[in-house]
């Protein structure tokens, strides 16, 4: 296991500069946008002086290059600096919300993920059945249907007409707001403070919204598993397994899907972003109070510090994210570690 | 000696768009018990797939469409999906061509081993089947240490062995080799062509080796069968087919194989191409590259001939 504590090591070092470069790109892109944030936060009217006055408070008028030092330096303090609407440090508005986007793309990732291997894999194992074309002709369809109107869809169906799911929000009104007060993720606090009943609460407020998530994404995982498996079901390894009479079920559930699982893994740390761009279009159809929530509501108020700081903590989530992905790619695949 | 296999009147068909390509047509083979049987022909006759279709492992869209294969009397051909998988890998085994492509690269050779042994052997527990892999690496003249290592870490002829130990590790009484050394270096094939000979008095195994080498097969069958468009040419003992091939392709197959000695007075290549087996050639298959074909050759099959234990589908011996 030497090769694989050098490797995961060696890795983590690598998302060094990886990190690096996309702070430096959001730095970047946030002062070639067009628009000036100090004047259209002051109103668009403002008299100049007064800009200049605010600019000079807000550091804007320094040298470029100091500045990208001082938000480099801001950064590794944890730092994201201030809103520049309300009283309120960024930091505290992003922590606020974070959980709830992680606990809906938590949940989204496992109902795409079991849903997508599963039917890939049936679909590859049945192919050319009427099985096969059904779930072909899913994984197409559900790609193409935008996030917002199967939510709306469920939302009519399973909210307004058969009226057995909550459409909005993560809490139903008689859940106290104190149980949350832990790690904001709230299937952990309310399992943390045995309160079960808002545990249930909580749970069905999620089912909506992450099988919105789940099932469009679900498409492409379809789509992959049918064809890596596909490949790795007509691999010699898989016949000599069944020459030596190992079950049909077990060849095709267990050997070819962990073989199928490697590209697969791949695709996941690449779907993380559009995974994320997925939860922000979910969190606004079921007013579900995350990150996406917050990046839109700054965006109208022109709140730059704020939407500086989302999109930092969301380049810092998809390299996290692929870093997992790498060291899993590793521990499964013994040829990766060499 | 008693007959261990018995192939009668196989045909093993694959439906493609443009027709139905005839792989495997009325094949008769009998292998004895002990018996090394080599199997031979160009690329593209069959082979293959009449080994596949002794465990009933032929890919979609390749079917058997008619005739039975006896292994100790029982009907294959007819046994259930369960009866078939208790034959694979426990009774018969069979090993690949490439075996750098055989072992699943992302499991540890023991729980290769292991998998397999418990598969077959419900009563034993890992720690069991562990040993009984260990003494199998042993026998190979491979380390057991090497047990907890994964396929990449291994050499080719290394993993060719390592696929023949979990051929015989439930000590199979038939072992299908479809030209296991095809794609090992001359040195290795043959020590791997001396490990096999060795296994085979050890376990008392019949081996079918399909080859399309004739020196693997002169090394080590005992009879050789010669397949050529799907059907059987020649049946023989080694010595025999060596000797004196009777049937023309036969004869044109072992004088297009260069040898050491330098006088040998000129290489012959075969004219024209293997035939097309969606659309066979009527009669025999062979005829529009025999250069002995007559009237009769292109339009009727040629019955089997036998000569002491020689047998000939050709014409000129009727
Ligand atoms: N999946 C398939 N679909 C269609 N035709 C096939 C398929 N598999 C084999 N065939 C055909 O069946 C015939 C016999 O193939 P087979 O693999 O048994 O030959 P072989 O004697 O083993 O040749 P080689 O020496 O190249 O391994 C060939 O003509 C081949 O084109
Ligand atoms: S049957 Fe006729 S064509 Fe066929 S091999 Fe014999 S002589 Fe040649
Ligand atoms: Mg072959």
């Amino acid at each position: 296991m030497g090769n694989l504590t050098r490797y995961v090591i060696t890795r983590i070092l690598l998302t060094i500069p990886m990190v690096f470069i996309l702070l430096s790109i959001v730095f970047v892109v946030l002062r070639i946008m067009p628009g000036d944030p100090v004047s259209s936060m002051l109103g668009g009217h403002a008299p100049e002086s007064v800009i200049e006055q605010k600019k000079e408070e807000l550091g804007l008028n320094r040298p470029i290059a100091i500045q990208y030092l001082d938000y480099l330096w801001q950064i590794c303090r944890l730092d994201l600096g201030e809103s520049m609407v309300f009283k309120q440090r960024v930091t505290k508005a992003i922590i606020e919300k974070l959980p709830a986007t992680i606990e809906l793309t938590a949940f989204g990732m496992i109902i795409t993920l079991f849903l997508g291997i599963l039917m890939g894999a049936y679909a590859a194992d049945k192919r050319r059945s009427a099985q096969d074309n059904l779930i072909r002709l899913y994984g197409i369809v559900i790609f193409c249907i935008p996030v917002y109107w199967l939510g709306l869809m469920l939302q009519l169906g399973f909210g307004v007409w058969l009226d057995i799911l909550p459409i909005a929000g993560r809490t139903g009104p008689r859940v106290l707001a104190s149980t949350f007060e832990k790690t904001g993720f709230y299937v952990l606090d309310t399992i943390l403070a045995k309160d079960f009943f808002a545990l249930g609460d909580v749970l069905i407020h999620l089912v909506l919204p992450s099988f919105t998530l789940g099932l469009v994404l679900s498409g492409i995982f379809v789509r992959l598993t049918r064809a890596n498996m596909l490949d790795v079901l007509r691999a010699d390894y898989i016949v000599a397994a069944e020459a030596r009479g190992i079950q049909h079920r077990k060849i095709v559930y267990k050997y070819a899907l962990k073989n199928a699982f490697i590209p697969i893994l791949t695709m996941m740390g690449l779907q993380i972003a559009l995974l994320m761009a997925g939860a922000i279009l979910t969190e606004t159809t079921f007013s579900w109070p995350g990150m996406g929530r917050l990046l839109l509501e700054r965006i109208y108020l022109r709140d730059y510090p704020t939407l500086q700081g989302v999109i930092i903590v969301f380049a810092l989530i998809v390299a996290t994210v692929s870093l997992i992905v790498d060291i899993i790619y590793a521990i499964v695949d013994p040829r990766v570690r060499y | 000696m008693a007959t261990i296999l018995e192939i009668e009147d196989l045909s093993v068909h694959f439906p493609i768009n443009i027709g139905t390509v005839c792989a495997v047509e009325g094949v008769d083979l009998q292998l004895e018990q002990g018996e090394v049987m080599g199997l031979v022909g160009e690329s593209g006759c069959g082979k293959s797939t009449l080994g596949f279709s002794i465990l009933r492992l032929l890919r979609p869209p390749g079917k058997i469409v008619g005739g039975q294969i006896l292994y100790h009397g029982q009907d294959i051909v007819r046994m259930n999906e369960k009866e078939i998988i208790s034959l694979r890998g426990n009774r018969i085994a069979m090993i690949f061509q490439d075996p750098l492509t055989s072992l699943n690269p992302l499991f540890r050779i023991d729980e290769q081993f292991i998998e397999t042994i418990l598969t077959h052997e419900q009563g034993l527990d890992k720690e069991e089947a562990f040993n009984r892999a260990e003494k199998m690496l042993e026998n190979l003249g491979i380390s057991p240490e090497r047990l907890l290592e994964y396929p990449h870490q291994m050499s080719g002829g290394m993993r060719q062995r390592i696929m023949i130990g979990l051929g015989l590790i439930l000590n199979p009484d038939l072992l299908i080799a479809d030209e296991p050394t095809t794609s090992l270096d001359v040195i290795v094939e043959a020590q791997f062509l001396d490990l096999l000979n060795d296994l085979r008095r050890q376990y008392d195994l019949t081996i079918l080796l399909i080859t399309h080498n004739l020196g693997n097969v002169a090394q080590l069958a005992d009879r050789i069968t010669v397949m050529y468009g799907g059907t059987i040419a020649e049946i023989g003992p080694a010595e025999a087919i060596f000797q004196e091939p009777l049937h023309p392709y036969t004869q044109g197959l072992l004088s297009s194989i260069p040898n050491i000695k330098l006088d040998q007075p000129k290489l012959m290549t075969m004219p024209g191409s293997p035939p097309d087996l969606v659309n066979p050639p009527p009669g025999c298959v062979f005829h529009p590259r025999c250069s002995h074909t007559m009237d009769i050759c292109r339009h009727e099959k040629p019955d089997v001939s036998k000569r002491d234990g020689h047998l000939v589908r050709c014409w000129l011996y009727r």
